[in-house]
């Protein structure tokens, strides 16, 4: 690449990197306020005297987290959905995707079956249908409703993701295992599965991430809080506002009373997971996202 | 090839899938019969009575659903248009960054609020634009008297559309970014030994080079018209700013399962579904037919 090295130039470059860091400076600011507020004492929260440090720093918000046994249960809850979601995804995701990247040639019945996946990722019944159905199959406070209901409204993207890049495969690689005398699920597991590393965390993140995140379901088929996930628990508590009518003193009277300091708290411990798996995985999600080809 | 009987192969690894998404999908697709009926929870979608389109006559009768339909698709214009424009600036003005470390931690940083979840930037927002929170402090510096931002119907919709930006700009610059690395850099050495300066190289080269990529995502975006972000709103928004903040989503979950009025709440919804559905297949056609771009 070329370098320009008139003064114009340097200063333009100079003002861009300003822009810019500062630009993303204010994607973490208000994570970093989050945790400044969760270690300032009630009364610094309360008098709204909490900036970018803690006021009287102490760990009391997360001492009494830590006597809220419900905080933990609903952790858990979400760990369970985690791994459970994220590991059915990673199992059907190319279980499916290897036959439905064959050409209608090698596999007759691909265009139907492709089409029928994609009508239930464009179309759905709708909020209540749902709910009507899963109370009739009997999953309300069950984790499985949690997990398979996500699932399959995130599963179809996923499939066309790996599909994609399944596609990108060099197809000599296939030709030559087939010369061997291999069959679908040796080529799948011996050949496709391990060269698919970039696409299979990519899916693997958005999966995590997904059913960590997702809080709609735990509150309308949870019908009992000791069943709620963390992010349920959290909208309960912190975010949700009684839906009936409501004045503007009210509503400034209730950002007033909660307890700033431990929802801050609570909402910097549930950001945890996700800022963890994150750096890990990020390598993988442009590569495997790009490489996909989905652009979404 | 030998690929010869390995189709009844290819059936049994997409069953399990098959299974998962008929359960969960693709039976509560049928719940949508309750917009037609009178539905009664105690005899059933099978027992209840039919009245054929009287739920759709009443719909269009109420203020509340136009009102929440111009909302709707008010809110996800604005949001279409942030977030084709901005992810756009800011992946050329990172482009422009040549210290490869500086550029990444960068990336790093903005793709993050991504992948937090709405209840988590619900609750951190909610905090920061609070009566006596931290904008109304840096306000008061400048002796302007605090704002009641998440309560005041008239600034809710841009609230909306700036948080949601600002929390997807980032993720959104992937595509960008890897279409500007597509480009020829023998482009950029030709054009600068020609003597074209860094703006002529920006309009001559690098913009013609994502213009493809830029228009795909326009047409893609056509099919969010009605998707104005059921989980941002619903962790953001109180009954003081219904007026303008009342989205098809969170409407549907209010009325259907806080009021059970299930048949409106389907019909409704339906309606959603039906459109939604048209409107991206109609962006899946137009960018096939403009760009060439197959999804599937």
């Amino acid at each position: 690449m070329f370098k320009s090295k008139t003064f114009s130039s340097k200063m333009v470059d100079i003002i861009l990197i300003i822009i810019l860091v500062v630009i993303a400076i204010t994607c973490i600011l208000p994570l970093w306020y989050t945790l400044a507020l969760s270690l300032s004492s009630k009364s610094a929260a309360a008098a709204g005297a909490v900036g970018l440090w803690p006021v009287d720093f102490n760990f009391n918000s997360y001492q009494q987290l830590l006597q809220d046994s419900q905080f933990f249960k609903s952790f858990w809850i979400s760990v369970q959905r985690v791994v459970l979601g994220a590991g059915l995804n990673f199992i059907i995701v190319p279980l499916m995707a290897y036959p439905l990247s064959k050409t209608v040639k090698d596999f007759k019945g691909r265009n139907v079956l492709m089409w029928t996946l994609i009508f239930t990722m464009l179309f759905n019944g709708g909020l209540i249908p749902l709910y009507l159905t899963i109370k009739a199959y009997g999953l309300m406070n069950s984790i499985w409703a949690l997990v398979l209901v996500g699932g399959a409204q995130t599963i179809v993207f996923n499939i066309i993701l790996t599909i994609n890049f399944f596609r990108n495969l060099p197809s000599s690689l296939e030709e030559a295992a087939l010369v061997d005398g291999a069959g679908p699920w040796y080529i799948l597991t011996k050949v496709f599965i391990p060269l698919s590393v970039p696409v299979l965390a990519t899916i693997s993140l958005f999966s995590i991430v997904y059913h960590w995140n997702e809080f709609l379901y735990g509150l309308i088929f949870m019908t009992r809080e000791e069943f709620y996930p963390l992010q349920t628990y959290i909208q309960q508590l912190v975010v949700s506002v009684d839906p009936s009518t409501m004045t503007e003193d009210q509503y400034k009277r209730l950002s007033e009373l909660s307890n700033r300091t431990l929802d801050a708290a609570k909402i910097f411990i549930a950001m945890i997971p996700v800022l963890l798996v994150y750096p890990f995985l990020q390598r993988y999600f442009i590569h495997g996202i790009t490489l996909g080809s989905v652009k979404e | 090839m030998r690929t010869k009987g390995f189709a009844k192969h290819y059936y049994l690894m997409l069953l399990p899938g098959f299974i998962w998404l008929i359960l969960f999908s693709i039976v509560p697709m049928f719940g949508i019969v309750i917009a037609f009926q009178n539905y009664n929870p105690g005899l059933g979608v099978f027992g209840s009575e039919f009245v054929g389109l009287e739920t759709f006559r009443y719909m269009f009768e109420l203020n509340d659903t136009m009102n929440v339909f111009f909302n709707t698709i008010y809110i996800a214009i604005m949001k279409i248009v942030g977030n084709l424009i901005v992810p756009l600036v800011f992946a050329l003005m990172l482009n422009e960054v040549r210290y490869m470390g500086l550029k990444r931690s960068i990336q790093t940083i903005v793709y993050l609020p991504h992948f937090l979840s709405w209840v988590i930037l619900g609750g951190v927002l909610l905090d920061i634009f609070a009566y006596g929170g931290p904008i109304n402090q840096l306000l008061a510096m400048f002796g302007i008297d605090p704002v009641l931002f998440f309560g005041r119907a008239d600034l809710f919709p841009f609230l909306v559309v700036g948080s949601d930006v600002w929390k997807e700009f980032g993720f959104n610059t992937i595509i960008y970014l890897a279409a500007l690395t597509g480009i020829n850099p023998a482009l950029y050495e030709a054009a600068s030994i020609d003597g074209a300066s860094r703006l002529r190289l920006l309009w001559h080269v690098t913009l013609p080079g994502i213009r493809t990529t830029a228009v795909l995502l326009a047409v893609l975006s056509l099919g969010n018209v009605l998707n104005a972000g059921f989980d941002q709103i619903f962790n953001l928004y109180n009954p003081l700013v219904y007026s303008s903040g009342d989205i098809i989503d969170t409407w549907v979950y209010r009325a259907g399962l806080l009021n059970l009025q299930y048949e409106l709440a389907t019909a409704v919804g339906l309606l959603k579904s039906v459109a939604g559905f048209m409107l991206i297949s109609l962006s899946y056609y137009l960018a096939y037919r403009f760009t060439n771009y197959r999804i599937f």
